[in-house]
This record gives structure tokens, sequence and C-alpha cells, in this order.
């Protein structure tokens, strides 16, 4: 091997991958179960803790929170609402496990300092039915402070990219990465591994294509690390077609529920028609779901679509407007109609500047104050996360007192692979569960992590000859482009490698053009899903081709390579759902309409790693409410 | 570029125990030059320009400049992060200042108490309550549905 690494070997009981809120929540949950019964716990993070995951920068709303302690909502109301939203194609059980635990996930949060906002009566302003308001700068800071506060420091590994999970036979065995500092390769070792890695950004082409591609929706450091560990573990796999496609404000995509929501506003187009009320009776296309209240929001976008496609955008958010009317009954004092204009202002912006803050710098740019004029919206580019309105990933086991028998197989959370959870956006048909929802699921999984490796103790097998193939296999990218660089006289081409950008943009080309992306208007078929899977193919076999300069090219190889398992996982799935179920997520042009009878199932597939073959099937959907 | 280090502020953190920038960016974008060890953005199309680098600064060196593909030149926004609250400073493209504080904790750093004081007797594991529940939900009992 041309480069030196250095091998860490970590033995452990739990090992948490990933920093972000699902396993600072598994930490603090799995610390108090297991101090009695001496598990060790070890937590693995590609960033820093206090600044990792999608809630780097910061949030301006909790977007799960139900208040069931002061009966404003039912744990069985939040069920329906997930179901409805998800065209049907949800697991109430793990829907109503992470709600009636979320809010004692959220209670925590502001007992560790997180502002949320309270009205005259004490109680959380509501931001929707379901949101409470933040002053959310710190959110990531305070969540991440409680599980520092537990895990002692020494089994905290930040800086540890993971590459791939370490088998013994059919069950997970630990896992292995690099740090991104230092020439060292860690081997984890352990009994119980949970996967929150989050979820895939940068599948598909951004809209914005030059310096702008990095200012995606959800994190561009969400990378697909979780999908791709689940999915050549050999676990099975669901929903892998719900993909999440976010209407937010144009270029910067800074968060819309807020006016939506909380300011009341409407959303036009050049004509200033009201999409929502114009194409109202499309929804009649789309059976019951078109009917439930509040709308879908894929068929809110699907709305929204067809007059950008009729050519009557551009979308504005009339935020002038809606500004004007929550100050209008001050309009005859004046000096309260000022502090209240003053008020909105000062929300309105922290909203951005709590969480995208770029959605700012633009307005200002522009020149855009939102009393005075509307800004753009527009449909982003597809994403796939499980914890907003996609629902892509693991099949995981349901809570014992709840989940029908066909949904549970010992240990909740765990995915069908015998020792390996999954959370977050890590783990799918469980979708509406945000940062609070995700906090709460990870709670839950460490719980069932601690039963699960005291009913079984034996600390699994790892094959030596295993982990050297692993290892060879992580540290190819830098060998290769060592031992053929000077071949040419500028690093960046040669005939030999490919570099993690240009393999990137590969990725995202095809999947944009074959899988439906933003520039094919969401749009496809199985033709064009049968030739992207072509090219998809050969883009895998280039991946043994990727070159890496350095070790932070390095994680960016295998940040592709990850990002290319969830793109197969994608089409494959797309290809065997033969309907359209949610139009503004993706259209099959040759298959347009819903069809109830036939695909009201989950898709599940499983990898085979040694055969490189995917098997697909339908899944029941058990219903655990009467429909409402 | 979006995050920029300026030259003049940047002192690579030299003398402390590590970089502030390299060690919070979460995609991992932040560097330092050897030869004047002075810090850069490595690759500013994959910076989602969430600030950590710029509230974590101790020279207040880093700025972000809006994505120069879709934003117009001459805005900018400056935070000021301190314990427990942040002070945003708004330039507009036209000059217009805008000047906004918020709050960001209502705990002294680093006191974040795990259990948040809930009462702590949770005992089994095969029942389906977590740390600190049903006390924290606020409810007597975990919610549950006849199988």
């Amino acid at each position: 091997m041309a480069v030196n690494f250095e091998t860490v070997e970590v033995t452990t009981d739990i090992l948490l991958l990933g920093g972000g809120m699902a396993n600072c929540g598994a930490a603090v949950e799995a610390v108090y179960w297991a101090k009695e019964h001496g598990l060790k716990i070890t937590l693995v993070d590609k960033a820093a803790m206090d600044r990792s995951g999608a809630v780097a920068m910061g949030l301006s709303a909790i977007n799960q929170y139900l208040g069931v302690g002061k009966g404003e909502n039912t744990v069985e109301d939040y069920v329906h609402y997930v179901k409805n939203d998800l065209m049907g194609i949800s697991r109430d059980d793990q829907v109503y496990d992470i709600a009636r635990h979320v809010d004692s996930s959220v209670h925590l949060f502001e007992k560790w300092g997180l502002p949320i906002w309270k009205g005259d009566d004490g109680n959380y302003v509501r931001g929707g039915r379901w949101q409470i308001m933040l002053n959310g700068e710190s959110y990531k800071v305070i969540v991440a402070e409680a599980a520092k506060n537990v895990l002692d420091a020494d089994n905290i590994y930040e800086r540890v990219f993971i590459t791939d999970p370490i088998m013994d036979g059919d069950r997970i065995a630990g896992a292995i990465g690099f740090s991104t500092r230092e020439n060292k390769v860690y081997i984890f070792k352990a009994k119980a591994v949970l996967a929150a890695m989050g979820g895939a950004v940068g599948v598909f082409k951004p809209r914005s294509t030059g310096e702008g591609q990095g200012r995606s929706w959800y994190p561009p450091f969400s990378s697909g690390s979780s999908a791709y560990f689940t999915i050549v573990a050999g676990a099975e796999m669901t929903c892998q077609e719900i993909r999440f496609i976010p209407v937010r404000f144009k270029d910067a995509y800074g968060p819309v529920g807020a006016w939506f929501l909380l300011f009341k506003s409407r959303a036009t187009n050049a004509d200033d028609e009201e999409y929502m009320v114009t194409r109202r009776p499309e929804l009649e296309n789309w059976g019951k779901y078109g009917k439930v209240k509040p709308i879908p929001a894929n068929l809110r976008n699907y709305l929204g679509m067809i007059d950008v496609n009729e050519g009557k955008g551009p979308i504005y958010m009339q935020t002038a407007e809606a500004i004007a009317n929550l100050a209008a009954k001050y309009k005859d004092n004046k000096k309260a109609w000022k502090k209240k204009m003053k008020a909105l202002e000062s929300e309105a912006w922290e909203d951005f500047l709590d969480m995208t803050v770029s959605q700012a710098i633009l307005w200002a740019a522009c020149n855009i104050a939102p009393e005075e004029k509307p800004s753009e919206i527009a449909a982003a580019e597809p994403y796939f996360i499980a914890s907003h309105s996609g629902a892509s990933g693991a099949w995981v086991s349901g809570p014992a007192d709840i989940a029908p028998k066909e949904y549970q197989w010992g240990y909740t959370n765990m995915t069908t692979i015998k020792g390996l959870f999954a959370a977050g956006d890590a783990s799918g048909a469980s979708a509406h569960k945000f940062s609070s929802g995700t906090h709460a699921e990870g709670r839950i999984a460490a719980k069932a992590m601690v039963k699960f490796c005291l009913e079984n103790p034996e600390m699994p097998n790892i094959d030596a000859a295993l982990v050297e193939e692993l290892k060879e296999k992580m540290l190819k990218p830098l060998n290769l482009y060592e031992e053929k660089k000077d071949f040419t006289t500028d690093p960046e081409i040669n005939p030999e490698y490919i570099v993690p950008k240009q393999y990137m943009f590969r990725l995202q080309k095809l999947m944009d053009e074959y899988a439906g992306g933003c520039s094919a208007n969401f749009r496809t078929n199985k033709a064009l899903l049968e030739k992207g899977l072509e090219y998809l193919t050969m883009l895998k076999e280039d991946s043994e081709k990727l070159g890496a300069s350095n070790i932070y090219e390095l994680a960016r190889c295998w940040e592709n390579i990850h990002r290319t398992m969830q793109a197969e996982s994608h089409i494959h799935t797309v290809l065997f759902r033969k309907e359209t179920r949610f139009p503004g997520y993706y259209f099959r042009t040759d298959l347009p309409t819903l069809d109830e009878e036939n695909w009201l199932c989950f898709v599940n597939g499983t990898y085979d790693a040694a055969t490189d073959k995917w098997e697909m099937k339908k899944v029941p959907v058990i219903r655990l409410l009467d429909e409402k | 570029m979006p995050s920029f280090v300026i030259a003049e502020k940047c002192d690579g953190c030299q003398g402390q125990e590590k970089t502030a920038c390299m060690y919070i960016c979460p995609n991992d974008l932040m560097a330092v030059y050897p030869e004047n060890k002075k810090a850069y953005n490595r690759d500013v199309s994959q910076c989602w320009e969430c600030y950590c680098c710029v509230k974590i600064c101790p020279q207040q060196a880093i700025d972000v400049r809006g994505y120069a593909d879709f934003v117009p030149m001459g805005a900018s926004c400056v935070p000021l992060r301190s314990s427990d609250s942040i002070m945003w400073t708004v330039k507009f493209r036209n000059g217009m200042t805008k000047r906004f504080k918020f709050p960001i904790r209502t705990t002294e750093e680093g006191e974040a108490v795990p259990d948040g004081g809930y009462t702590v007797d949770q005992k089994d594991l095969n029942d389906q309550l977590l740390c600190t529940e049903p006390y924290s939900i606020g409810l007597d009992a975990l919610p549950t549905l006849n199988k």
C-alpha cells in the first residue's frame, strides 16, 4: 500500500454512527439504561457534534410538537396527518411511537436552554397545528451539549468518516472508517450499531450549478451514508421512491412554513391567480388524498408545478399583503400599528437568520423588504430525507405494544439485520419526525439497543481478512491517484481515474435527466429509468476508479459512493411502483394515475452485495386506526 | 465565495489548541495554508453558508459573500454571537442597514442537565417508557393503543 495508515481498533457495546439529532438523543438514553450494566457507548461523527447534521445552522421552528399533556392534540391525530400527507404510505406504529415520545424531547430541550417562544398564557407559540416557534440559532449546540455531558469525551470520535459496515455473517459486527485529520483507519467493533448519518443531498443535479450548488435546502454534507450503510449491510429498505421536493423561496431556499402557516400568506402566479384555488379541480384526480386537509405536500407542489409548466411563473409569496393583513387590526392606532409591523419584520428576518442566512443575504442583495414587495418561491431539487415529507430509509421493527406482528421482530428500530438499528433519516416509512421526532426516535432505538446487548452479550467476530479487504477498498482512491498522477501534466485530468467532483456531476446529471430531476420537470418513465440504470451501472463500475489527492478528497470520494447507492435504490423502486402516487415529487408519464387497488402498499427492496442484485417486493400497509 | 477569510485578521488560531473554523465546519471545508498559516475555504461550491465558521472565529476574520452565481453584489449579514444572544447586522445592496438581536439560550453554556431535572425512576427495559417519562411528556402514563 502506497499510503501508510495506522490502524486503530475500538471495541464497544453500542456504536452510534452520526452525531446529529438522532444520536444526540440516543447517547443520553443509552447511557441512562446502560449504566447499571456497565455497557460502553461510543459515538462517531464525521464533523463536530456542536454543529453537525441538518440542524447545524439552527432552526426557527420545531415542526413536531403535539402538546398532548395540555390536550392540544392526540397521538392519533398525528398518525392520521402523516398517513394522509404520505398518500397512505406510512407505518402507523412507528409514527405513533415517535409522536407519543416527541413532547418529552421538546420539554428536555427547553430545560437544557433552548429558547422556545411563549405567549402571554405561558404556552408555546404555535407556528401551525404541529409547529412551535424558536429562537433556534443554538438548537444543535444545546442538544449536543446534553449528549456530550453524558458521554465520556474519550468515547466520542469526531472527524471520523465511516465508509462501510463490518459484518459477521448475517449480523452487524461494527464499522470501518478513517480520520479526516490524520492518517488513521478506525475499526469499530460493536454488538449493536445505530445508523443515523442523515439523508442524501446531491444525488440529483441542483438548480444552481455554480457556487450556489452548495446552497442545497438540506445540507450538502448529508451525503447518503445512512442509505449506503444499511443497504450494503443487507437491510431491507423501504419507501426508496418517496423522495422529497421542497417548495421554498427561490434560489436561497429560505423556509416558507412560517409564511404560509404563521403569517397566512398567499402564493400567486404572474396573473395574480392562486394556484391553490384555480388548480383545485386537479385534486379530484388523486383519490381520497386530494380531499384531505391539510392537502398533502406533494399535491400542493403539484398544483404549483402545473402553473409553472404552463409558463405562468413567477410564483410569488405575497409577503407584503400578509404582513399588512396581520397588522390591519392595529391600523387605527398608529403607535400600536408601528410596533406590530416592527415585531412582524423582526420575526420574518429571524426565520431566515436562524436557519437559512443565505436567504437573508439574497433579500438584502435584492433590496427586498418583505413588508414592501413579494418574493419568488419555487420547487427545489429532489432530496432523500425520511424526517420531513419524504420517507426513504431502512425498514425497522415497530414497538412491541402496538406494532402488528408483521412489523415487529424483537427490538424497536432494529433493521432486518441483527444488531443494526436505524433512526432519523436512516429509518423509513415514518415521515414528519423532523428534528424533535428524530431525537425521540434516537432515544427509542437506544433503549432497545441496550436490551439487545444484554440479551445478545456475545461480541461478534471480525474476520481480519475482511477488514484488510475493506481497508484496501477504503484507501484505494488515494493509492490510485498516487500511482497514476504523474502520467499527465495536470492531475485533474487523467484517463486512469476520475476526481470526486466530476463523478458527482455525472451522477447528478444522469439522475436529473433520467430519474425525473428538476430539469426534467420531475417526469420520468420506464424507458428513461432503464436507460438511467444502464448509465448508473457504468458509473458504479467507475467508482472503483475514483482518485483522491488527499484525505479531504478521499471523504468526497466516499460521499459519492454513498450517494450512488441511494440513487440505485431509488431507480429500482420508482421502476417497481407501477403508478404515479406522488405527482408533486415525481411523475411517471407512462403510468400517470393513482392505482389504489394495486399500489396502496410499501415497496421494499433488499440488496445482495454478493450478487449485486436487488430483490423488490410489495409489503401491505396495515392501518392501526380507523380511517379519518 | 460563500465564506471567505479576511487575510489581515486571520492568525490561523496559532497558539490555540485548534483552528476554530477548521474544527467546526460541518462540511470540512476550512483548511489552513501551510506557508502563511491562514485559513481558507477550500471548496466554495460546497459551502452551505451555515455561518458556523463566521460565528466561531475568535478574530472575526470570516465573512460570507453571497453565492456569485445568483446573488447580486453588495449585501452582507454579519453576526455577533455571545453566550446568550446573537446580533445580526444586515446590510442591503442599496446601503440600508437593519439590526436584529435574538436570544440563543436560557441556561449557562455547558450546563445542560441531561435529565432536565425530571424524575428519573424508569427501571424496566421491557416497557416503552424512556428516561424521564412519563413526567417529561406531561402525562401520567405513556399513550398506547389497544392492539
